[in-house]
């Protein structure tokens, strides 16, 4: 995983709630057997119309919003299918941060898995930032290690993050290798079952 | 006397592995259930680690997702054959039993999970897949994760996880005549919303719960991540006991009565607190019809579709609403339906056939509805066929499949075209679940069944005595 500390970037707004992971990545798109290579398919079926051309009128589509790298939207963003294809698709796709009232467990989980920084904030907040947005004009800087998101050219905001999330983003550990050391309370629990 | 504690607390301390201040614990998993789609890049990160899996002994993979329910000599997407073939390879490399295509034991890792007899109480139990809360019905931890923490479990077989908060979901009364525990779910969910259960691992409680039989609390347990939660349990009874006895993987004779003492004393202590508690009344239910996109968006089938001005979130329901090619205020038994599917996780158990095939027997499909039935497994499959379910339904015009997702994620070549509209048995009818542009009703099986006949859906509660209602459409 990529550590991430201090992120820079355009963000875009998706004012809807219940963004679910079929939206983010569709079923047809899980038959791959690799990591990689999943953000041509991000949103497919809101992005691009039955014939595969893009719909001009979706978000990721339109001029102003792209190369955006940071997503706003609506309450339980991520909610349905443990698909962790979603957030390979959002990362992929150049997604760094995605910033909602709420968040799925499964997803909220995938995504810090994967270095991606899910950031809860107040829904009045995030509506304000969305009308700037959708001119294409929010630029945010994200600040990991102070908890603090600048808009450029306006207001700073703390955020909350769990501090061991936030520990393993910053260095981009691996949780496999950090359970490993703990073999031997994992041997005991094992013998004393 | 110590505290009282839910069954949440009791299974929780009993795994916890190593514990530190602020930190989440890592717990014990007893149950690891893999299949083909949420798998690969698991196995192919181990590999990339030179890692083995530590407990295949606990570990049971199967293929469900991507299977033909047809032809399965020739498996025509060369792209899901290579995804099945790549969970043949990793059980063969790192040492996991797999219920293959053609294996008797074949069939939705969550009907074959308790079927085998591999559920149990008190167990932690995980897969790559959300509806593993389905084997909370037995007073298991279970839940579903992501690819990562597939990866975690496979070479650690444990997991961190945050202790979650309680919530209990009381079902006071009882459910009325051909109201179902499928009618009972989509309530609480259509009721309280699609995310109040984030955060929460939800404990069903109450008296229409208890009576409630094992397939029935599945389907509840099933779709307690519809509402948020990554898991839903129902403390276990004798009802548990009964249904475990004698299956392949519990322990036989006299080790049975000991681990059913055990299990028996999982249940939440009388007067255990938890962080929330919501109340349902049973006898209020009806049968549900959702209209929607999400599984909250329900109506009971007397109701209509709601009121845009009233909504809380009008452009939301608004973008469901033209989704769905559905008017506001639009009675529910107006609308048609051109595909049915019997099937799935939620609805796909014996006991789902019997009830459906009692209502379409001696009846025809409508014209121009395409209907199928998808068992769970190939073991309900073979007994549905023994009672001569499987005759019922293809009397009257269904379709008789292999055990699988199918229909309900579309996956393999089960798909409603775009446009179609299907009254289905699953769990979720979010866009494009069941196809591109299609359109997803989400009902019992017994709704699901009537709608096949009429062709647009009836309330079950009236239905059997009528001959038929569609002279009126
Ligand atoms: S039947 Fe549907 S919900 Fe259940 S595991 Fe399969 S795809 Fe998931």
């Amino acid at each position: 995983m990529e550590a991430i500390q201090v992120h820079q970037g355009k963000a875009i707004a998706m004012d809807r709630s219940n963004i679910d992971t079929d939206q983010i990545i569709p079923k047809q798109f899980l038959k791959r057997i690799e990591r990689t290579g999943f953000g041509q398919f991000l949103f497919y079926h809101w992005r691009f119309d039955d014939d595969g051309k893009e719909r001009p009128e979706f978000e990721l589509n339109k001029q102003e919003n792209k190369g955006a790298s940071i997503l706003l939207a609506g309450e339980n963003f991520g909610c349905g299918s443990s698909r962790e294809h979603a957030p390979w698709a959002l990362l992929d796709y150049g997604f760094r941060v995605i910033i909602a009232p709420s968040f799925a467990d499964i997803f909220y989980n995938n995504a810090l898995k994967n270095g991606i920084v899910p950031i809860k904030m107040d829904e009045t907040v995030i509506k304000k930032w969305m009308a700037v947005a959708e001119q294409g004009k929010l630029e945010l800087v994200v600040d990991l290690p102070e908890q603090e998101i600048t808009v450029i050219g306006g207001e700073k905001i703390h955020f909350d993050i769990p501090a061991y999330h936030k520990e393993k983003l910053i260095n981009g550990w691996d949780d496999i290798a950090l359970t490993l050391q703990l073999e031997d309370d994992i041997a005991a629990y094992e013998a004393a079952k | 006397m110590e505290k009282a504690k839910t069954i949440i607390d009791k299974i929780w301390e009993k795994h916890v592995v190593h514990r530190e201040e602020n930190k989440p614990d890592l717990l014990y998993i007893d149950l690891h259930l893999v299949h083909e789609v949420t798998s690969p890049q698991a196995f192919e990160g181990l590999r990339l680690n030179n890692r083995k899996v530590r407990r295949p002994d606990l570990t049971f993979a199967t293929v469900d997702h991507n299977v033909p329910t047809k032809n399965r000599d020739v498996i025509k997407d060369a792209v899901s054959k290579k995804q099945m073939e790549a969970l043949k390879t990793n059980c063969r490399d790192f040492g996991i039993t797999l219920a293959d295509m053609f294996h008797p034991n074949q069939g939705i890792v969550h009907v074959i999970g308790p079927e085998l007899g591999l559920t149990q109480p008190g167990k932690t139990i995980v897969c790559g897949d959300s509806h593993t809360s389905t084997h909370g019905a037995f007073g298991a931890l279970a839940f579903g994760i992501g690819t990562s923490e597939v990866e975690h479990v496979l070479a650690t077989q444990t997991l961190w996880q945050e202790r979650p908060k309680t919530l209990n979901v009381k079902v006071e009364g009882d459910l009325g005549p051909g109201v179902t525990a499928k009618d009972l779910i989509l309530a609480i969910i259509s009721k309280f919303g699609v995310k109040f259960g984030t955060g929460y691992v939800m404990e069903y409680t109450g008296k229409a719960i208890r009576s409630l039989t094992m397939e029935e609390r599945m389907t509840v347990c099933n779709m307690s991540i519809e509402a948020g939660a990554r898991a839903g349990l129902i403390s276990p009874d004798q009802t548990t006991v009964d249904y475990l006895k004698g299956r392949a993987n519990v322990p036989q004779a006299d080790a049975f009565e000991k681990a059913a003492k055990s299990w028996l004393a999982l249940a939440t202590d009388e007067g255990a607190a938890y962080d929330k508690t919501v109340t349902i009344h049973a006898d209020e239910v009806e049968p549900q019809v959702s209209w929607g996109t999400n599984p909250g968006m329900c109506a009971p089938i007397n109701g209509s579709t709601p009121t845009i001005a009233d909504s809380d979130h009008p452009e939301d329901l608004q973008r469901a609403l033209a989704y769905m090619d559905l008017q506001e205020n639009q009675p529910i038994t107006s609308i048609p339906i051109d595909h049915v599917f019997i099937g799935s996780c939620t609805n796909s158990r014996l006991s789902d056939l019997r009830k459906a095939s009692q209502i379409v027997v001696g009846k025809k499909v409508k014209e121009g509805v395409r209907a199928i039935v998808v068992p769970g497994s190939f073991g309900v499959k073979m007994q549905a066929e023994k009672e001569g379910i499987d005759t019922i339904f293809k009397d009257a015009g269904f379709e008789w499949r292999e055990a699988g997702c199918s229909m309900c994620l579309a996956m393999n070549d089960d798909v409603v075209p775009p446009g179609g509209r299907c009254a289905s048995t699953s769990n979720r009818n979010f866009e494009g679940r069941q196809g591109n542009g299609a359109r997803t009703h989400l009902v019992s099986p017994e709704m699901a069944a009537a709608a096949a006949i009429e062709g647009h859906f009836v309330d079950v509660r009236t239905y059997a005595n009528h001959q038929s209602t569609s002279a009126a459409f």
